[in-house]
């Protein structure tokens, strides 16, 4: 097994317990629950959307300090990126915390990518891929919503 | 091993000896340095057990109350000698009292469904309790959006126990069951199951008790609580998993229907009418859990020879040091269980998520359970979404909880910050 610290890099253990853009948007124009019923943390993701642009993102919750990073990280990269780029972004990071086969980014968005990479540390703990995951899930869903809400369980 | 020799070897003067006794169990032999403290999720299974059920299907194994052949007629003898085993277990009045189910999950869904849908209608109210599983709600709440009956749950008192006098102020003539934890499976609480006994039937109320962590650590006599059903699973008493055993008392478990239809079940099959067996086979459709019954048989003879009385003692020890153990420790807090708390620890450390607590301790080689334990309204109760709980079996000791509060200390630095 690996060193546990690996796991929770200091800048994980900073991020969970200061996460930046942990706040509620009152009038977002997307919104989602992430639900993960296995340890029932629970995480709401805001969206303000000018178009295309994500202007402003937003979470609040509770959660492991792995899901707690893992949203405060994905607040702090998503922040001016279009729809597209989010959704390439996570497509990327889902395969590199599950083991696929990471597809390549161009090259500014390759860089921001490169932010999350303390959260890869999951890969070596199964159990806790979905903690790392569950923002980004609550993202998607809100973004398929189209502004309504949306509720998405990691199972 | 005999009774006396099992005890002999294993209670020293002081009582248990469960590093020697952790000797019975395997798993500690092939994963060295692991310190088990998730036995209220399952426990792990000793030598006897494990064997009883390879030898079971390498000497006697055929299909059970059906060949006449020699080998049905003795795989039929060594399960009813199973069933045997646990009405001694529990001190049942007759074995016919014990039906085999898959857990303790499908022994209250047998109630819910069989005796709750035949005997019970709109209005009339089933009693639980916040301490609740899951497993003694959902069944509840199925039945009731069925036939219209009203869920009442009992409130805790402060201390985190369940409060008598609240409890006891909603039982009332609409009461028709009382479905009750006899030790909470989130918090270790104790409930005085015998005080609600007696007061739920001067209400004219039955009562179910859910026995998963009781069974393992309790000596129990469903005679002498007087209870209508006892519902217990195998694999916390150290037994397969797939088994457990429902207790009904003889008269009621005669008058209600079937549950499951199929083989084994019946007595007479016309394409008009069937005709069903008498309890406990009425309500044992299809080919039963044959091993894990017999290995359950060899669990409860484990149990027995180490002396459940010597287990109570043991682990009453263990759990009154870990309590003090961990109090010591800065910014934990153990979820309170009332007056009496027995086998299990549950607690909420100050800014670590118990997912990571676990994460920690399992580094450590200390294995807990973390999340709701499937008593989400319990959870709700304390306002928490989750705990870290350690829980208790024959095998564990003082030493144990010492790592245990080590590696507590060790998650306590890591998120200091």
């Amino acid at each position: 097994m690996m060193d546990l610290r690996e796991l929770y890099q200091d800048i994980i253990l900073d991020h969970g317990r200061h996460p930046r853009n942990f706040r509620k948007i009152e009038e977002p124009t997307h919104f989602a629950d992430g639900y993960n019923p296995l340890c029932g943390d629970r995480v709401t993701v805001y969206l303000s959307l000018d178009g295309d642009h994500i202007v402003d993102v937003a979470f609040q919750g509770r959660g492991c300090a792995i899901s707690t990073a893992a949203a405060s990280l994905m607040t702090e990269v998503l922040k001016g990126k279009t729809v597209e780029e989010a959704r390439a972004l996570f497509a990327q990071f889902h395969a590199r915390v599950t083991g696929g086969e990471p597809a390549a980014l161009p090259e500014p968005l390759a860089e921001e990518a490169e932010r999350l990479e303390p959260l890869t540390g999951v890969k070596a703990y199964p159990a806790r891929v979905k903690c790392a995951t569950l923002s980004w899930h609550a993202l998607e869903a809100a973004l398929k919503s189209g502004g309504s809400g949306a509720t998405v369980k990691t199972e | 091993m005999t009774t006396a020799s099992l005890h002999s070897v294993y209670a020293g003067p002081g009582g248990f000896e469960p590093r020697r006794l952790r000797r019975e169990f395997p798993i500690f032999a092939n994963n060295p340095g692991l310190v088990f403290l998730d036995s209220a999720a399952s426990a792990q299974k000793p030598a006897s057990v494990i064997d009883r059920v390879a030898d079971y299907y390498r000497t006697d194994y055929a299909n059970v109350h059906r060949g006449v052949y020699r080998l049905s007629a003795r795989s039929t003898e060594l399960y009813e000698e199973a069933r045997e085993k646990v009405r001694r277990f529990l001190n049942a009045a007759d074995p016919r009292e014990i039906v085999f189910v898959r857990n303790t999950t499908e022994a209250i869904n047998l109630v819910a469904q069989s005796w709750g849908q035949t005997f019970l209608k709109p209005g009339d109210e089933v009693l639980i309790s916040v301490l609740e599983h899951h497993s003694n709600i959902v069944p509840w709440q199925l039945l009731r959006d069925r036939i219209d009956i009203r869920l009442v749950v009992a409130p805790l008192d402060a201390t985190g126990g369940l409060d008598l006098a609240a409890f006891e102020a909603r039982l009332s003539p609409h009461t028709r069951l009382v479905a009750i934890t006899h030790i909470a499976n989130a918090t270790g609480a104790v409930v005085p199951v015998e005080t609600i006994v007696r007061l739920a039937h001067q209400q004219g109320a039955k009562v179910l008790i859910d026995g998963s962590q009781a069974a393992p650590r309790l000596p129990l006599d469903v005679q002498a609580l007087g209870c209508d059903f006892y519902a217990l699973t195998g694999h916390k008493v150290y037994g397969p998993t797939g088994i457990g055993a429902l207790y009904g008392r003889y008269d009621l478990l005669a008058a209600m229907p079937p549950w499951q239809g199929g083989g084994e079940m019946i007595l007479n099959v016309t394409f008009e009418k069937t005709e069903y067996q008498l309890p406990p086979h009425r309500f044992e459709a299809g080919t039963p859990d044959i091993s894990g019954a017999i290995g359950l048989g060899a669990a409860v003879d484990f149990i027995e020879e180490l002396g459940r009385g010597n287990i109570f003692e043991h682990e009453e020890a263990v759990t009154g040091y870990g309590a003090d153990r961990l109090s010591r420790i800065p910014g934990l807090r153990l979820l309170g269980a009332g007056q009496r708390r027995l086998g299990i620890l549950s607690f909420d450390l100050e800014g670590v998520h118990p997912h990571d607590v676990a994460q920690i301790l399992d580094q450590h080689r200390v294995a807990v359970r973390a999340g709701h334990h499937c008593a989400q309204p319990l959870m709700e109760w304390f306002g928490l979404s989750g705990t870290t709980r350690a829980s208790l079996g024959v095998y564990n000791d003082e030493r144990d909880i010492d790592r245990l509060a080590e590696a507590i200390e060790a998650a306590r630095e890591m998120f200091r910050r």
